[in-house]
């Protein structure tokens, strides 16, 4: 690889291997991915301190992800990793979807402003590794283990054994939980016996990552039957370091070996790119894709994260974004049920929140990936009709589908919100992810609603200050939008949130909407605080 | 009262409609034929737009394929 120089993490003898005792770990993370080091990361924000174990000593190896959503940049601004994504990476929000050679339909992600965050940007997955390692070498909290293999999980009633094998003999070492961010072969998976289904789909796609100046728009690109990859689709998206990302369909019957070969990959790229543009090959893969997870993510104290935990289809970047969204649902609760503030059901309300959440990327990937890939005659027939139609009617652009770019998934339905007492209109239901807006602050300052809600319990108050009641479990910090506070100077935070004079919304540390009143009682937020915790309500119920 | 699929006769002319239908179709391969059905699904699924309706429609009309379909002695 050209481009860029995997770096080497170095590797000590553990402790444990020199007859120390090794101690019992809060948290040990296995896997040290984008959504094993977001998960260690977040854990350190909240005070745990963690272990990481990856059997590896660098970063991400090939063509993997590269579409990091805004929800993944707000929930890693948080720990510090956001700013230098967004300085390396390169930012989008159109994308294009041709048929043949004519554009059919475009989209734009982010069509209203007043977002801290960008709607996406294309950065390759070794750059995000690394600087998540770079940050958690940088944290007191976090121990970062490389060339650290799990080879063996011990369940039991208090804690975990986990058993490990380093270059200089085994070891075992106990922990309250393990975040089992081991990836989508995952095994931990097989440790414990689990099955992971779904389906394959039948197709093959040629991943490439080439280096080329080009003054293409950054903007994504897809192709159904371009006339340079005739009866295939294509995609072409732009990465940092004047890389680009080219993944050409080629069918069930491709041989995945053959294809791999540059005699048989140039001539398809130069077909799409120009004779005449010079490029250099970074990497080539040929991949098959499928949908699957496991039936449960929490194994009593072993919980699955990311793709150990799921796998989706590419198709709308769902996987590495998916699972960012897994640690920023789980962090705050390990770290609740840790200090003794949150009963262990707590945990059980991952499940309950991130099933139905992984249902909706399958659902959404799925349905992108079988667009793509007809299943039959009839299929294909129905799929070329509507690009067919798309050319000219407005309605049938809507239907085409390249991908339906991730989002971050409501949680309605968790046992954890407190139904609305009051009527509210807008998107920020109990369960919502909170939206940003641009604020000023009392002296005069900049800021951005996401960034002042930080990572604990917030409630934030329109108009007047909330009541705080006494006596809570936890810390609970309040906000302020109104005169002589936080001013809303587009008045987006008041319209995204439909604030009145006296409305306060409870906002859980990652933040998603815990409950919301037009007229708050301390006795209301401190029930609804119980609730969002685990202590009261449906979890206790069970 | 939610809305419910249309059973009775809803075209103004019939035969005019079927001649037209049949006529749409003249001259192509199957193939084509299976695109331009695709293609009329789809503009009349968009006008109906109703739900409820559509999901009755695709019921009814699976239904009739299946009971429709010949036996084995048929
Ligand atoms: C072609 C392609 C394109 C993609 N594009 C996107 C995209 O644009 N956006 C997006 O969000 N996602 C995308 N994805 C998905 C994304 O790459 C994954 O979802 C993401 O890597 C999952 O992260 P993870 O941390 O769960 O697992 P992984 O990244 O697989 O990390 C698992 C880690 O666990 C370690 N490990 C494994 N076994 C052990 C063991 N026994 N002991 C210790 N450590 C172990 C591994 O070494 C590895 O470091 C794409 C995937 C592919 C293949």
């Amino acid at each position: 690889m050209a481009s860029y120089e995997y770096p080497r993490y170095s590797y000590r003898a553990p402790p444990e291997l020199k007859g120390e005792t090794g101690r019992r770990r809060p948290v040990i993370v296995v896997g040290a991915g984008p959504v094993g080091l977001a998960a260690a990361l977040d854990l350190a924000t909240h005070g745990v301190p963690v272990l990481v174990l990856d059997d590896d000593d660098t970063v991400s190896v090939g063509s993997r992800a590269i579409c990091w959503a805004k929800r993944s940049l707000e929930i890693l601004d948080r720990v510090g990793i956001a700013a230098p994504m967004l300085e390396k990476g390169v930012t989008w929000q159109i994308g294009k979807v041709f048929l043949h050679d004519q554009q059919v339909y475009a989209f734009d992600l982010l069509p209203e402003g007043g977002h801290k965050q960008p709607a996406f940007i294309n950065l390759q997955q070794y750059y995000v590794e690394q600087f998540m390692v770079e940050a958690a070498l940088a944290s007191p909290l976090v121990e970062l283990r490389f060339r650290n293999k799990v080879v063996g999980l011990a369940p039991g009633a208090n804690s975990v054994g986990v058993d490990v094998e380093t270059p200089d003999g085994p070891y075992r070492i106990e922990a309250e939980y393990v975040l089992a961010a081991d990836g989508a072969r995952s095994p931990a998976r097989k440790m414990l016996g689990l099955s992971f289904e779904g389906k394959v789909f039948e197709d093959r796609f040629l991943i490439a990552d080439v280096r080329m100046t080009a003054d293409f728009p950054t903007e994504r690109w897809f192709w159904f039957d371009p006339p340079f990859h005739s009866g295939g689709s294509a995609l072409l998206h732009r990465q940092a370091d004047d890389i680009w990302r080219i993944d050409l369909q080629l069918g069930w019957d491709a041989d995945p070996e053959r294809e791999r070969q540059p005699e048989r990959v140039l001539p398809r790229l130069k077909a799409m790119l120009g004779e005449d543009r010079p490029f250099e090959l970074e990497w080539v893969s040929v991949y098959t894709f499928q949908c699957r997870r496991l039936e449960r993510f929490r194994h009593d104290r072993v919980l699955f994260v990311g793709d150990s935990a799921h796998q989706v289809s590419p198709f709308g970047a769902r996987g590495g974004n998916g699972g960012l969204q897994d640690t920023d649902n789980l962090a705050w609760k390990l770290a609740a049920v840790l200090s003794g503030t949150a009963p262990d059901a707590l945990l059980d309300s991952y499940d309950t929140e991130r099933i139905p959440a992984t249902d909706d990327n399958i659902l959404n990937s799925t349905r992108s990936t079988d667009f793509i890939t007809p299943k039959g005659e009839v299929s294909r027939a129905f799929r070329d009709a509507m690009l067919e139609l798309a050319a000219d009617l407005p309605f049938a652009r809507r239907l085409v589908n390249s991908g339906r770019l991730s989002l971050p998934f409501c949680y309605v339905d968790s046992p954890l919100n407190t139904p609305d007492a009051e009527p509210f209109a807008g998107p920020l239901v109990p369960g919502a992810p909170c939206l940003d807006a641009p604020l000023r602050t009392a002296d005069g300052k900049p800021a951005w609603l996401l960034e002042r809600l930080g990572g604990g319990f917030t409630l934030l108050g329109f108009g007047a200050p909330p009541p705080v009641p006494d006596g809570l479990p936890v810390p609970l910090r309040t906000l302020c939008i109104g005169a002589g506070h936080l001013a809303d100077i587009e008045g987006l935070a008041g319209r995204r949130y439909d604030a009145r004079d006296g409305t306060c919304y409870l906002i859980r540390p990652d933040q998603h909407v815990a409950a919301r009143w037009r007229s708050p009682d301390p006795v209301a937020i401190a029930a609804a605080l119980d609730r969002a915790l685990g202590r009261t309500g449906p979890l206790q119920e069970v | 009262m939610p809305d419910k699929l249309r059973r009775d006769l809803g075209l103004g002319d019939p035969d005019d409609f079927y001649a037209a239908l049949i006529d749409s179709h003249r001259g192509l391969t199957a193939d084509q034929s299976l695109r331009l059905n695709a293609r009329l699904v789809l503009l009349l699924a968009n006008h109906i737009g109703n739900a409820e309706i559509l999901d009755e429609a695709l019921r009814e009309a699976q239904h009739t394929a299946v009971d429709g379909a010949p036996g084995p002695a048929g």
